[in-house]
C-alpha cells in the first residue's frame, strides 16, 4: 500500500495522521508546538464557562486546518452531553463531537448506556459523533447502529497511563466493527500507542502522557513516530507466534486417501 | 484424484413422453429456453440486503493463484484469521501446508468445542421435486420411485430413529411445494419436536412468514445449500423450477433468521464449479450474516458430488479428500466458532479423521431414501419406499458411530440445546 | 436576579447585547445559552434578561483524556 494513500475517514473528512491529541492539562503556548511536532490533524477541546478576564482563546493556538473535536466532558448523562454538544457546534468549529459521559466520579468510566442515547440524538442532528466508551462489543454495535462515526474504547482508566489494560476487548472491537476504532484514554507512553496501532486500531488519542512529559513537544513527536511505526507494522502483516506445543509426530492428516 | 475433467449429467429415461423429452433436451441444449436466474417468481419475497452483492463481488475478485507460500505462513502465524488470510489458506499455495493447517484447525476446534462431536440423523420425508438440477437424484426428469410419507409413516420413522438414541433430527424433502406443502412440513416439525430435542429442516427456500410458521411448529434450524456461488455455472445446472432463482436461494438463510430461526446452515456442493471460489463464497456468506446477526448460530457443510440413481459416474472431480480437508481446515481457522457437519457422503475413515481436526457434527443411521429406516435399522426387507437422493459412503448406525467416536477419544454429544421459542 | 455562569447578578431587564458589551467577553469566541436554549448570534438583538433566567456563556478550553 502506498503510504500517502493510507487515510481514514470520519464524517466526510479524510485524515492521514492517526494521532489525536488532547489539549488538556498544559499551557496554551505549548499546544501549537505539540500539534505540529505530533503531526496531529485532530485536537480535542472541552467546553467551559467563558472567562471575562482572560482574552486569550485556545483557538488562537490551534494551527490552521486542524479539525476541532469538542468533547462533552462534564456531562453526567445523555441530556447534558447533548446540550454541551449543541453549544460546541454553535461555537462554529464544525460538527464533530466526542461524547464523554461519566456518571461515576470515582473511576470516571464512560457510561455506555447514556452514551448510546446521546449518540443517537446527536447523529440525528447531523453531528459526526465519536463516542468514548467502555470496550464492550454489544455497546459498540449499538453505537454504530445509533449512528456513531467511530468508537473510542478506553485502553485503561482515564489519566492512569496504564496502557492497554483492555487489550483483549479492544482487539475484539477492531476485529468485529466496520467503523474506525480509536483507542482512547490510559495510553501512557509511545510504545503503548504503537502496540494499539499494531493491533489494527484506526488511530490513537493521547493527552495526559504528552501533557505530563518534561518536554511536551518532543513527547508529541515521540507519539507521532510510535503511531506511524505501529501502523506500518500492522499494514506489513505483523503476526503473533502462537505457542501450541510441539508438532504431532503422527500427522493428523494420515487418514487421507486420494 | 479423478481423471475425469467433467461430469456427464444428462440421462434420458425411457419412461418420459416425447413432449417431456423434447422439453428436457431444449432446456439442456438451448439456454434461451431457460428463464433468467435473477428474476424472482411472483410468490418469492425480496428482502433488503447487500450481502449477496458483497459476497459475489469479493468472490469474483478472489485470485487464488496470486497467493504465495509467504502469505500462507503468515496466515498460520496470526492469532486472528482475516478474510485475506482465509483466501491464502484456500489457495493452492496452502496445499503443501495441509499438516500445519490441520494442527491449527485442531487447536481452534478444541478451543471452541473441546473433544465433542454432535450426532444427528437426517430424515427424508418426501422426494417429489419440481426442479431439474442435473446432478441430483431427485430431479424431476430422473426415473426414480417417488414417495411422500403420511403423518403416520413419519411418526413411525421418528419412533424408530428416536429409539436408536438419536436426539437431533434434520428433516428433508425434495423441492415440491405442491407435494410437500408448508403445512405438511409444519406438521412433520410438530411431530419431530415430540420425539427429538432439536429439529432442523433442509427444504425448498421459503418466505419469512413461512419460516416463522415452521419455527412456531418447533423447528429451529434451517439449512440451505447454494450448491454453487458462480451464477453462470448455477444457470447451467439448475435448468428448471423455483430453484433457478439464484438470489432468492442466496437470501434464504437471512429470511430464516428474520423468521426467528435460531440457527442457519450453508454449503456449496463441491465439485460443481471452482471449489476455491465456492468455498470462499460459502464462508464469506456466513461471515457477513454473522456480522449482521451476531446472535444466530451458524454452521457449514461440505458435501462433495456423489453418484445418483441412473448415473453412477457422477463424482467430485478435483475435490479430492486432501482438498476437502484443506477447505475444512481453512473454514475452521477462519470461522472457529461455527459448527461443521460432515455427512455420510464421506467414508468412515475420512469422518473418523476429520472429527479430530475440524468437524463438529456427523450424521449416523442415515438413509437418503424415503420411509426405509426400519428396514435399514432392522435389516429386514424394504417395502414401498422412495428412492435415494445420492449414495452414501458411511453406513454406520447410531450405535456404531457412538462407539467409534468414544473409542477414538472423542465425546459424542446428542444434544446440548433447549428450545426456547 | 439573573444567574450567569453560576453567579447571581442584578441585571434584570437589561438587553443581552448591553450585558455582553459591558462584560469583557471576547467577541466571536463564546456561545450564550439562556434557560438551556442556545441564543444564536443573529438573535442577540432584542433579547432581554429576565428575573430568574439562567444564563451560560461558554467557550472552548483545553481538554482531552
Amino acid at each position: 500500500m502506498e503510504e500517502n494513500k493510507d487515510t481514514f475517514k470520519l464524517g466526510d473528512k479524510e485524515f492521514t495522521s492517526r494521532f489525536i491529541l488532547g489539549s488538556g492539562k498544559y499551557s496554551m503556548n505549548l499546544i501549537k508546538a505539540a500539534v505540529e511536532n505530533g503531526g496531529a490533524q485532530i485536537v480535542t477541546l472541552s467546553v467551559r464557562r467563558a472567562n471575562t478576564k482572560e482574552h486569550e482563546n485556545i483557538l488562537d493556538y490551534v494551527p490552521e486546518g486542524v479539525t476541532i473535536l469538542p468533547n462533552t466532558s462534564g456531562a453526567r448523562n445523555a441530556k447534558e452531553a447533548v446540550r454541551i454538544a449543541r453549544m460546541a457546534r454553535e461555537l462554529g468549529c464544525g460538527n464533530f463531537v466526542k461524547i464523554e459521559i461519566m456518571g461515576d466520579t470515582k473511576y470516571l468510566f464512560p457510561d455506555n448506556n447514556e452514551t448510546i442515547k446521546a449518540t443517537e440524538e446527536l447523529a440525528k442532528e447531523g453531528f459526526v459523533v465519536l463516542p468514548y466508551m467502555f470496550p464492550d462489543l454489544y455497546a459498540a454495535r449499538a453505537l454504530k447502529e445509533a449512528g456513531a462515526a467511530a468508537v473510542m474504547p478506553l485502553a485503561a482508566p482515564i489519566g492512569s497511563n496504564k496502557g492497554l489494560a483492555a487489550k483483549q476487548f479492544i482487539q475484539v472491537l477492531i476485529d468485529e466493527m466496520d467503523i474506525p476504532v480509536i483507542v482512547d484514554a490510559g495510553i501512557g507512553k509511545p510504545s503503548q500507542a504503537c502496540e494499539a496501532m499494531e493491533m489494527g486500531a484506526t488511530a490513537v488519542m493521547a493527552n495526559t502522557a504528552v501533557a505530563t512529559a518534561e518536554d511536551i513537544p518532543m513527547m508529541a513527536g515521540a507519539f507521532k513516530s510510535a503511531i506511524e511505526a505501529g501502523r506500518k507494522a500492522h499494514l506489513a502483516g505483523l503476526g503473533r507466534v502462537l505457542e501450541r506445543g510441539a508438532s504431532a509426530s503422527d500427522p493428523l492428516t494420515g487418514f487421507l486417501r486420494d | 484424484m479423478s481423471e475425469n475433467k467433467h461430469n456427464d449429467f444428462f440421462v434420458d429415461s425411457g419412461k418420459l413422453s416425447e413432449a417431456a423429452l423434447n422439453r428436457k433436451h431444449s432446456l439442456e441444449n438451448d439456454p434461451s429456453s431457460r428463464t433468467s436466474i435473477y428474476d424472482y417468481l411472483p410468490t418469492q419475497e425480496k428482502i433488503e440486503s447487500d450481502i449477496m452483492d458483497k459476497v459475489i463481488s469479493e468472490m469474483n475478485e478472489y485470485d487464488y493463484n496470486s497467493y504465495t507460500d509467504m502469505d500462507v505462513r503468515r496466515a498460520l502465524r496470526k492469532e486472528t484469521c482475516s478474510v485475506e488470510d482465509f483466501k491464502a489458506l484456500l489457495s493452492p499455495a496452502a496445499y503443501p501446508h495441509l499438516s500445519e493447517m490441520a494442527e491449527r484447525a485442531k487447536f481452534e476446534t478444541s478451543k471452541h468445542f473441546g473433544n465433542t462431536v454432535y450426532i444427528f440423523t437426517p430424515l427424508y420425508i418426501a422426494n417429489y421435486c419440481e426442479n431439474y438440477c442435473i446432478y441430483c437424484g431427485f430431479n424431476c426428469y430422473n426415473d426414480i420411485a417417488r414417495k411422500k410419507l403420511s403423518h403416520d409413516e413419519i411418526e413411525h420413522e421418528m419412533k424408530v430413529i428416536a429409539d436408536s438414541g438419536i436426539e437431533e433430527i434434520l428433516m428433508l424433502t425434495g423441492e415440491s411445494k405442491k407435494m410437500s406443502s408448508i403445512e405438511y412440513i409444519g406438521d412433520a416439525c410438530k411431530l419431530a419436536s415430540k420425539y427429538f430435542k432439536n429439529v432442523g429442516v433442509e427444504i425448498y427456500p421459503v418466505n419469512v412468514k413461512d419460516y416463522q410458521y415452521l419455527h412456531e411448529c418447533g423447528c429451529d434450524y434451517v439449512t440451505v445449500f447454494q450448491e454453487t456461488y458462480n451464477a453462470e455455472k448455477y444457470e447451467t445446472l439448475h435448468l428448471l423450477g423455483h430453484k433457478r432463482v439464484f438470489p432468492y436461494r442466496f437470501e434464504a438463510q437471512e429470511r430464516a433468521i428474520l423468521g426467528g430461526m435460531r440457527g442457519v446452515g450453508f454449503s456449496a456442493l463441491l465439485g460443481l464449479s471452482d471449489y476455491h471460489k465456492d468455498a470462499f463464497a460459502t464462508a464469506l456468506h456466513l461471515y457477513y450474516l454473522q456480522r449482521k446477526y451476531p446472535y444466530v448460530e451458524y454452521s457449514l457443510s461440505c458435501p462433495r458430488l456423489r453418484p445418483i440413481i441412473n448415473n453412477e459416474k457422477i463424482n467430485p472431480l478435483d475435490v479430492s479428500e486432501s482438498v476437502l480437508c484443506q477447505i475444512l481446515c481453512a473454514y475452521r481457522i477462519f470461522l472457529p466458532y461455527v459448527g461443521i457437519t460432515v455427512s455420510s457422503r464421506e467414508t468412515k475413515r475420512f469422518r473418523n479423521g476429520i472429527v479430530k481436526i475440524a468437524a463438529t457434527k456427523v450424521s449416523a443411521g442415515v438413509s437418503t431414501g424415503i420411509g426405509d429406516h426400519e428396514a435399514k435399522y432392522t435389516h429386514t426387507e424394504e417395502k414401498d419406499t422412495g428412492d435415494e437422493q445420492f449414495e452414501i459412503a458411511d453406513t454406520r448406525s447410531f450405535n456404531d458411530m457412538y462407539g467409534d467416536l468414544s473409542g477414538e477419544g472423542m465425546q459424542p454429544v446428542l444434544n446440548d440445546y433447549l428450545y426456547v421459542g | 436576579m439573573v444567574k450567569i455562569n453560576g453567579n447571581v447578578e442584578n441585571v434584570d431587564g437589561q438587553k443581552l447585547t448591553d450585558y455582553l458589551d459591558n462584560s469583557e467577553y471576547r467577541p466571536g469566541t463564546f456561545v450564550v445559552e439562556i434557560n438551556e436554549e442556545i441564543v444564536h448570534k443573529e438573535d442577540y438583538e432584542g433579547v432581554i434578561l429576565h428575573d430568574g433566567d439562567t444564563v451560560e456563556i461558554v467557550q472552548f478550553m483545553g481538554g482531552g483524556c
